[in-house]
């Protein structure tokens, strides 16, 4: 592993797959904190999505799983490596609007209604009134939630608010979503319920996600491939493909299949069974 | 069972409490007897009030005026100068000496300046008095309010690639409220006071301060300390209207979403 330190330019690991809608090649990120210490939250990731495709990042607190989706999402820049989404730079890409995204907070603006905040990002991108009435509406119907159109999120429950979250992250049609831990704020049963949403709206749209959780069953329910990664430094441990089938095939039986139960032992085996990894590189806090 | 026990503590305890306490002040006036240029009873005064209904509704009807002419012109300066120190870091840090400056001023005293600059037969004095004093605390609160936006909607705007001035009018300012409303809540007494007071330092006649001062010199002291009431109620209209607007404004604000 080079000194990452010194290098600011991004040498291009490995090649780029022209039609992925993720490529993460050889990024590392490096946060200087007080008095010039720094931690190491990612090391060489190398990351592949599909368009379509659904893929999970699950890992301990700390081992910036929320970190990767950031650089994805141009919310932060990689201290080493590059990152495309379909084929562009992540900034271009976020410039063009080609992700939606949701976070573990639903982060609506409590003063608009819930159409008011379905269709900020079509208002903010000069979508025509009538044209934002009627993609709200689709999304209402989409995320169940057309009774509530006029309601105020303090109206609503963390599930609800949720799923407006949802609504608002596809309201632009991405080809690609980004999830920052967004059912991680619910109970057990309206968690189970989102996903099976989720499932259903990711089958009709077609969208590839990038799914991060600390919970092994909503990984391995979701995703056609989980990424489990290990904390300091954040690294990929490995990666597993989960064979669940098409969101057709993903209903509620499949949380009872030998098979699911299957993926969540190796997922649970990746994640605790290896020795653990010693502290390496530069220093931690 | 729960609002009636609010209503009970929240208007009829402070009501009966304000009841007892004139009814004491009344006792004490008359036991003592106590003379009306120390202070007068409140049944004098209300005697007053009742006699000179309209003269001091006109005197409140002006100085009000002069405060709210102040509120608007201080609150909307106040809140602009706010939104463009938040966008340009620049003008909020050079700004920062001039608003301790101002803060400091004894802004009342500015009134004869002001009365030579515009005129004694004007009101423009009076409500730059008002304005200016309604400007700090309006400023320095809607400042706080713009720098107080949370990181998810923070992230969110930059994921929109959202313009600066598509930010603030979408997610900052609204977001500022509940803390502008707070600085003209404070800023509606201190109009009202400062159009007052600057009253008494000339201009033209037909204000509450000029009222008080004329009764006060002729010896009319019931009289003075009714036109006195007129400006508390005055002062609690301004207070109560501010209060209201907020409440309506800012009633779906939860941190929760």
């Amino acid at each position: 592993m080079s000194d990452a330190s010194d290098i600011t330019t991004a040498p291009a690991t490995a090649p780029v797959v022209p039609d992925a809608a993720v490529q993460v090649s050889g990024v590392d990120k490096i946060f200087t904190g007080k008095k010039k210490a720094t931690v190491t939250a990612l090391e060489s990731i190398d990351l592949t999505v599909a368009p379509g495709e659904f893929v999970s990042l699950i890992g301990p607190s700390g081992c910036g799983k929320s970190t990767l989706l950031r650089l994805i999402a141009d919310l932060d820049t990689p201290s080493t490596g590059t990152v495309t989404v379909f084929g562009k730079t992540a900034r271009q890409a976020r410039i063009d609007q080609e992700y939606g995204i949701a976070f573990q907070q639903a982060g609506l603006l409590p003063w608009r209604t819930v159409t008011g905040n379905i269709e900020l990002p079509l208002e903010l991108h000069g979508v025509g009134g009538a044209a934002r009435k009627a993609r709200v509406s689709e999304l209402l119907a989409l995320v169940g939630l057309s009774d509530f159109a006029e309601s105020y999120p303090d109206q609503l429950s963390g599930g609800m608010q949720q799923r407006v979250a949802i609504a608002r992250a596809l309201a632009e049609s991405p080809r690609l979503l980004l999830m920052d831990e967004p059912f991680g704020a619910l109970d057990e049963m309206t968690r189970e319920r989102m996903q099976t949403e989720l499932v259903r709206i990711t089958g009709e749209t077609g969208a590839a996600v990038v799914f991060v959780t600390h919970s092994i069953p909503e990984a391995v329910y979701l995703s056609n491939r989980v990424v489990v990664m290990s904390p300091r430094p954040g690294r990929i441990r490995d990666v597993l493909t989960v064979s669940l089938g098409t969101a057709q095939e993903r209903t509620e039986e499949l949380r009872e299949n030998e098979a699911f139960f299957e993926n969540v032992s190796k997922v649970r085996e990746l994640l605790h069974g290896e020795a653990p990894v010693g502290i390496r590189g530069v220093e931690t806090r | 069972m729960r609002s009636s026990a609010g209503i009970y503590r929240t208007v009829l305890a402070p009501v009966l409490l304000g009841l007892v306490a004139l009814a004491l002040w009344q006792l004490l006036v008359v036991a003592f007897d106590i003379k009306a240029f120390i202070v007068p009873g409140p049944i004098a005064i209300g005697t007053e009030f009742g006699a000179n209904l309209s003269t001091v509704l006109q005197g409140a009807l002006v100085t009000g005026g002069n405060a709210l002419v102040g509120l608007v012109i201080g609150g909307v300066t106040g809140i602009l100068f706010a939104i463009i120190a938040a966008l340009v870091r620049v003008i909020d840090e050079l700004s920062a000496a001039v608003v301790a400056a101002i803060a400091v001023v004894p802004i009342v005293a500015l009134a004869p300046v002001l009365y030579t600059m515009f005129g004694a037969a004007a009101e423009t004095g009076r409500q730059l008095v008002a304005a200016i004093a309604v400007f700090i605390p309006v400023y320095i609160n809607t400042l706080r309010g713009l720098r107080q936006v949370r990181p998810v909607h923070r992230d969110l705007m930059r994921v929109y690639a959202a313009s600066a001035w598509q930010t603030t009018r979408t997610v900052t300012v609204p977001g500022a409220l509940p803390f502008i409303f707070t600085g003209l809540r404070i800023a509606s007494s201190l109009a009202v006071i400062s159009a007052l007071i600057a009253e008494y330092f000339g201009g033209p006649i037909g204000g509450l301060g000029k009222s008080i001062t004329s009764a006060a010199s002729g010896s009319n002291y019931s009289l003075a300390w009714a036109y006195v009431l007129g400006a508390i109620i005055v002062g609690l209209v301004f207070y109560c209207v501010t209060l209201a607007i907020e409440k309506i404004a800012t009633r779906h604000y939860s941190p929760n979403t």
